[in-house]
């Protein structure tokens, strides 16, 4: 055991990050004499160039970053909302309900994508129900119109945001919004994972029972206020794993993007995980498909280490030393409980993100 | 969100209540209908299922479809690929992570911290960041474009590896001292003692190796080329960036779909208790 996750863990890492700092072309050994050190040559490329490997990286951090900001809020309000409605004690079906909106996060997200393609096509299901609202719906996955750029009325760039920028992608491109067709893949994300998460917020709900609740009750609160002061501070420790997990799984979008867009249209469900195989496997640039692979880890730690530190601070009102210490102890019981969690929405998840990523 | 109402003496049993319960049947039916949508378009005309996608009843409903995947494409092929992988990972995930689980658990062996950190580590790594590490292990030992390649790399679960070691935590040692001064000796107490004291955890294991394997993609994507080793999953991939020649083929494409995800929504089906607890559970306690 030990010896197949040492090779397939740390050597491999070790062998990609050599490959990311090589000019290896996948042909022949990696380790074999004619291929040479280029140091951080495609690192430099992508963070700090202006050509097409930058524009690409910088596109698909882009896209990603929109699937990222809708993805987590929506799914983890969404599966809140499901898991409290479904934890109504006086709720009849409850187990059918359940099994409704967990049964996506268990069929595979190539099956999902198919689906997903066929219901958001031009004459699709889902353009057929917005015309009864006399709505056009747009055909989705053709479509690489920003939706921010849509809201803004269309049109074309300000002379002021069309300079490169970041990444040489000018401002412009940079607030456009995902593109229609990212936002289908967006809401296959928040179909797929949110029964997951719901299963989460539900076992956290039922431990903390009724009593809390009914203490509120008594002392006059309002709905608003027990969900608002006291149910949602009672779920702290799950809200953190949600989203925590959503922020992993959501940067890892590559099974969805491989399945139905390929990072198209116009680049605008490109990834950087699906760039990252795409620069390796079909382009043969394999330095540059490892330091994306990199970069993507890089980001998903900071993108964590930074909620902990949101999170962390978010409390409204300051906590005293003493709540802290009891506080910190609660997490750590709670960081006990909660470890296995990955485990098992990892399953889940890796579509999304697994699905979504 | 909405009100809780009717459950306690003196409550109003109001509108609240409705207005809960139709959220909740109107919420259901967004997440069945597509499902509903994919099983009757996959028995429809490609015509059809182009123009009236949303019908779920359809007058001249045929089962074209899945003649042709059966008797003009590879699907039997990958359909066997696929349950080769699955049953080959699953019995595989079965035995690696019970023993690894109950070493980490029981025995005292040097570094054995340090390979729990380890585990934790693993993880901790995003899936897809591994593609190409995994990519040049499996070429460098020769494994490319094979079974053992496909089967190998998912063998190592570490969150199996986790819930296992957890699960045999929780069993007291006095059962395993019991045995030992019987006579059994380590592995003999394992295996016969404790192992099947252990079926419910290895219940979990079974079930979220199935799912995970039957569903992985990426890593087939990254570990084969050759089409005599395509799985479902990279099958169906192939069909829905359209490798089929003319025309959207929709009712293929969703009769593919459909039928790749029978196996997991009979297994979904019948251990839905337990799937859903573990799931939940993992925060419960």
């Amino acid at each position: 055991m030990v010896v197949i996750l040492g090779l397939f863990l740390f050597v491999p890492v070790i062998m990609a990050a050599w490959v990311s700092v090589s000019d290896w072309n996948g042909r022949g050994s990696p380790f074999s004499s004619n291929v040479h050190f280029v140091g951080g040559t495609h690192y430099a490329e992508m963070l700090g160039g202006r050509g097409l490997a930058a524009r690409d990286f910088g596109t698909a951090i882009r896209n990603n970053l929109y699937y990222v900001l809708f993805v987590v809020p929506l799914q983890t309000a969404i599966s809140l909302g499901l898991a409290f409605m479904v934890n109504k004690r006086a709720l009849r079906g409850k187990g059918f309900f359940r099994t409704a909106f967990y049964f996506p996060s268990v069929t595979s997200t190539v099956a999902i994508t198919v689906l997903w393609l066929f219901l958001f096509s031009a004459s699709g299901a889902v353009n057929a129900v917005l015309s009864w609202l006399s709505i056009q719906g747009p055909n989705w996955f053709a479509d690489p119109r920003g939706v921010f750029h849509l809201l803004m009325g269309g049109g074309d760039a300000p002379a002021a945001l069309s300079q490169p920028g970041l990444f040489g992608i000018s401002t412009w491109e940079w607030i456009a919004g995902p593109s229609i067709a990212m936002a289908a893949f967006i809401m296959m994300a928040i179909f797929t994972t949110s029964g997951t998460f719901m299963l989460l917020f539900l076992a956290a709900l039922q431990s903390i029972g009724e009593d809390t609740d009914e203490a509120a009750m008594v002392d006059g609160a309002s709905v608003w206020q027990r969900f608002w002061y006291v149910t949602v501070p009672l779920l702290r420790p799950t809200l953190f794993t949600v989203i925590t997990l959503g922020l992993i799984g959501t940067w890892q979008v590559f099974d969805q993007i491989y399945t139905g867009s390929q990072g198209g249209p116009s680049k605008t469900t490109l990834t950087p995980a699906f760039l990252s195989y795409q620069s390796a496997f079909e382009s043969q640039r394999w330095g540059r498909g490892a330091a994306i692979a990199f970069i993507l880890f890089a980001i998903i730690v900071i993108m964590t280490l930074l909620q902990r530190l949101i999170l962390g601070d978010a409390d409204p009102t300051k906590p005293s030393r003493r709540q802290l210490r009891a506080d910190r102890r609660a997490h750590a019981a709670a960081a006990e409980v909660v470890t296995p969690a990955p485990v098992r929405a990892d399953e889940t998840i890796d579509r999304g993100g697994g699905r979504h990523g | 969100m909405a009100e809780r109402v009717g459950q306690y003496p003196g409550e109003r049993r109001g509108h609240g209540w409705i207005i809960t319960l139709g959220g909740l049947i109107l919420l259901a039916l967004v997440y069945i209908f597509p499902f509903l949508v994919q099983v009757a378009n996959s028995f429809k005309s490609d015509a059809e299922a182009t123009n009236a996608g949303l019908a779920l009843w359809s007058a001249n409903w045929t089962t074209e479809a899945y003649h042709v995947l059966f008797n003009n494409s590879d699907f039997g092929l990958w359909t066997m690929n696929s349950l080769i992988v699955t049953v080959a990972v699953t019995l595989g995930r079965v035995f690696f992570v019970s023993v690894a689980g109950y070493a980490l658990a029981r025995l005292r062996f040097p570094g054995r911290s340090a390979v729990f950190v380890m585990l934790i580590a693993v993880m901790s790594v995003p899936g897809v960041v591994l593609l190409i590490p995994k990519f040049l292990v499996i070429k460098e030992l020769g494994m490319y474009d094979s079974y053992p390649g496909m089967i190998l790399p998912l063998l190592v679960d570490a969150a199996g590896v986790f819930i296992m070691k957890n699960f045999f935590e929780s069993i007291p040692v006095a059962v395993e001292e019991a045995a030992r001064i019987d006579g059994a000796g380590i592995f003999r107490t394992f295996w016969s003692i404790v192992l099947p004291m252990a079926r419910p955890a290895l219940m979990t294991i079974i079930i979220l190796s199935f799912q995970g394997s039957w569903n992985e993609l990426n890593h087939f994507i990254i570990s084969t080329q050759s089409p005599a080793l395509t799985t479902l999953t990279r099958g169906v991939a192939s069909l829905a960036s359209g490798q089929l020649s003319s025309g959207n083929q929709y009712p293929i494409k969703l009769a593919a779909a459909t039928l790749m995800t029978i196996p997991v929504a009979v297994i979904f089906f019948i251990f839905q208790k337990r799937i859903m607890n573990t799931t939940g559970g993992a925060v419960k306690d």
